[in-house]
């Protein structure tokens, strides 16, 4: 199963990190940066297929397109979001990462916007 | 998805051999050369993580359609 792989990577990735803290912490950061981007990777041929499932099903209820792109979007702005966050926290920045939160909160925001429109409109629509 | 894997030995292996290389220079006096293994060891290892990185994006750009 592929989650023993992962866990494995982790915890080896992980004692490699700790090796590395005192003499070369800067290296030690990028370890960890690549493991994350590794298990990433090996999960993503998953990911894209459940996101396959999830664009059927849209289609099927012939929902208009647009909402699950954005959907689609936002939570891929998440997830990058999240990772530059996560990196600048272990390496100690909190203050660059959350500089990094709020942009991924605002780039959201502005994305978003148009189905807020969409949803007042339909709002006046139904008021007697 | 193995080739990935190497890469964190890759990457540790360097780390380890910089810092040795580091404390053998530190210790018999060139304490320039030191800092330029340090350089070189973090150019050389930063150099494969912006390559995995965008990789990261790449893959992100195309899953979540994020043009």
């Amino acid at each position: 199963m592929e989650i023993f792989k992962i866990v494995a990577l982790g915890i080896v990735a992980t004692i490699l990190t700790i090796v590395l803290k005192n003499q070369k912490p800067e290296i030690s950061i990028q370890i960890s940066i690549a493991t994350g981007i590794i298990i990433f990777i090996f999960i993503a041929t998953k990911l894209a297929s459940v996101l396959e499932v999830l664009n059927m099903f849209a289609q099927k209820i012939n929902m208009d397109v647009v909402y699950i792109t954005t959907i689609f979007k936002i939570v891929g702005i998440a997830y990058i979001a999240e990772f530059g966050a996560q990196v600048c926290k272990d390496a100690g920045e909190t203050a660059i990462a959350s500089k990094i939160e709020l942009a991924g909160k605002v780039l959201i925001m502005v994305l978003s916007v148009p189905i807020l429109l969409a949803l007042f409109h339909l709002i006046v629509q139904l008021m007697p | 998805m193995n080739i990935n894997v190497d890469l964190i030995f890759k990457i540790a292996a360097i780390g380890i051999l910089v810092s040795v290389l580091n404390l053998v220079l530190k210790h018999s006096g060139r304490e320039e050369q030191a800092m330029m293994t340090t350089l070189v060891g973090i150019v050389v290892v930063l150099f494969m993580v912006i390559q995995l990185i965008s990789n990261l994006f790449s893959t992100v750009k195309t899953m979540f359609q994020l043009y």
